[in-house]
């Protein structure tokens, strides 16, 4: 069979239940092209031999009759979960060394439904950026670039290399985390589903910790139907993770054909802000139209405080962040760097393990932390959090599901904002508000903009109701009939 | 507000991350510039707010497992990752005269 590694996860599935190829096949297919992807630096270690190994137990328990869910599929992992005697870096120099002596939870689910481990993928360091280009292993190439432009473009961040691997065909899916929208926002300029379900429904263990009250695992997948199979597996209790959610989960493959007949879809009025592309709105109009058609009815909306998330996020995400990384202090993880007395070793070891955002971060999360200006900024963020939360709670009691774009623009050239922190937050403005209220929220693939650049629209659900969001992406999905693909230029660099 | 240049040194000190001179001049100005864009909360009325720290599922109890060993004995472990060891326990430079 030609081509095996086009084919999306649910397509692989049957084939390989089929037996049109073996597992051993399907590796050898998906290693061939994560060889010739190396000009787009997705993986930051790679695990091919491992992946072969495991090729031959699975082609076993398919021969007999004793495959798991998801049996002999590869999969590529942000380098920000653990992985048991497999180097996780967190993309940072701090970590450059560090090898896990225990499993993170979401990768086990995963492993334990017999998916297979092909590498570690590039992200932000520490998942703080969103353009992949504050990884200390150097930025992720976007397979898509400008028409017929020689000019890298950005994969969006912090999940970068999560969502490049599955644009280029290399993995069936992977998985990210998304903290302000580091799996949507990435999804979204890439052309691939991202998708990020309610806060609590996948465990932290093992996930190194940026914002702990925000961070949530996810998934990217080449459609709604494959990120519904690969939630079953990754959605999970753990009593590990206090916050993690003892709701029962529900089969989301089946929500994927309920029908929306009826329910409500809300158009937030501030999401028309200045600096979005006509582009995307007319692929949101489009979108209104297709939910319209289905049978869905279409409200406008208002989410009064929405315009404060983003600056809210730069205030809570910071102090979590300072509080979560004041553990790499050169005792405990690989790296330090050595001096006479302990501050010393203190300082130098972590103003030459994080890079530049990182530390930027540190520093503003310790700033309003700090004694005098506590109230004043880490609390009054807090409180700004619930009205946002209450925003949501209020439009929620009378609508389904909420429609936005992904992001205000298509993907970006590689140096294009890494010198101005602000406009790189504001990328981050449709997503940031879901994670302050821990809602669900997908991003689906919908068009090409005039340089050729994939955007995405945004569905956010109520907490816990991932099945509506998958069933409303459908129709999204259908409607838009996205088959576009990038051009395979790194095949010949 | 804006940070000036002695109030990074003391940011730097509290983070325990050592900034050269040449950054603290280029940290000053870029701190303040995403300060002065964070001031605009101070626009939002929230006397009567309550502030949340987390989405966690409303009301639901943060669950807290007995108060008995559960795992452990895994030293080699803890340590394998530490720069410097000695005789199973962390090294770090001497703290007492």
């Amino acid at each position: 069979m030609k081509d095996i590694t086009k084919l999306s996860l649910h397509q692989t599935r049957d084939a390989l239940n089929k037996k049109q190829f073996s597992c051993k096949e399907l590796i050898a297919s998906h290693v061939k092209e994560m060889e010739s992807s190396r000009p787009l630096n997705l993986f930051i270690t790679e695990t091919m031999d491992h992946a072969i190994k495991s090729a031959e137990i699975s082609d076993n328990n398919i021969k007999n009759k004793k495959q798991r869910n998801l049996e002999g599929l590869p999969f590529g992992i942000k380098d920000m979960f653990c992985t048991k005697d497999i180097k996780t870096t967190a993309s940072s120099k701090m970590l450059s060394n560090f090898i896990p002596p225990y499993e993170s939870t979401v990768t086990k689910n995963l492993w334990n439904d017999g998916a297979i481990l092909l590498g570690k993928l590039n992200n932000d360091e520490f998942a703080m950026g969103s353009s992949n280009e504050t990884s200390f292993f150097g930025p992720t190439k976007n397979p898509w670039k400008i028409n017929d432009s020689k000019n890298y473009i950005v994969p969006g961040g912090s999940s970068g290399g999560s969502a490049a691997a599955v644009a280029a065909n290399v993995g069936v899916a992977s998985i990210g985390t998304d903290t302000g929208g580091s799996l949507r926002q990435p999804a979204s300029f890439t052309g691939t589903v991202g998708f990020k379900p309610t806060y609590g429904r996948c465990s932290r263990w093992g996930i190194i910790a940026f914002a702990s009250s925000l961070d949530q695992a996810g998934t990217i997948t080449k459609n709604v139907k494959d990120s519904a199979i690969v939630l079953n597996s990754i959605c999970s209790y753990d009593p590990k993770d206090s916050t993690s959610s003892n709701k029962p989960i529900p089969d989301f493959e089946k929500s994927l054909e309920k029908s929306v007949k009826g329910k409500k879809v809300g158009i937030p009025k501030e999401f028309y802000q200045e600096g979005i592309a006509e582009e995307i709105l007319n692929l949101w109009d489009n979108g209104k139209k297709w939910l319209k058609e289905s049978g869905a009815e279409i409200v406008d909306i208002s989410l009064p405080n929405i315009k404060y998330a983003l600056p809210c996020y730069y205030i809570i995400a910071p102090a979590e962040a300072s509080s979560n990384l004041a553990r790499y202090d050169g005792v405990k993880f690989t790296h330090r760097v050595e001096a006479d007395n302990i501050n010393d070793m203190y300082e130098l070891t972590r103003s030459d393990g994080f890079g530049e955002e990182v530390k930027r971060r540190i520093m503003i999360g310790t700033y309003v932390l700090s004694s005098g200006y506590y109230d004043a900024y880490y609390l009054k963020a807090q409180k700004v959090r619930a009205l946002i939360t209450e925003d949501f709670k209020n439009v929620f009691k009378d609508i389904d599901v909420i429609l936005t774009p992904s992001t205000p623009t298509s993907a970006f050239e590689i140096g294009e904002k890494i010198d101005d922190p602000l406009s790189m937050y504001l990328n981050d403005v449709f997503t940031v508000p879901v994670n302050l209220a821990g809602l669900p929220a997908v991003s689906v693939p919908v068009g090409l903009d005039k340089n050729s650049l994939p955007l995405g629209l945004q569905l956010i659900g109520k907490s816990f109701d991932e099945e509506t969001i998958l069933s409303f992406a459908s129709v999204i999905e259908k409607s838009a009939n996205f088959k576009h693909s990038p051009k395979e230029w790194w095949k010949n660099e | 507000m804006s940070i000036d240049k002695n109030l990074v040194r003391k940011i730097a000190k509290l983070s325990r991350i050592s900034v050269s001179e040449d950054d603290v001049k280029d940290l000053s100005e870029e701190l303040s510039k995403i300060l002065e864009w964070i001031e605009q909360l101070s626009q939002v009325n929230t006397n009567e707010v309550e502030p949340i720290f987390s989405s966690f599922e409303e009301g639901a109890e943060l669950k807290k497992r007995k108060d008995e060993i559960a795992d452990g004995g895994y030293r080699e472990n803890i340590i394998a990752n530490a720069p410097k060891t000695k005789e199973g326990f962390f090294l770090v430079p001497k703290i007492i005269d």
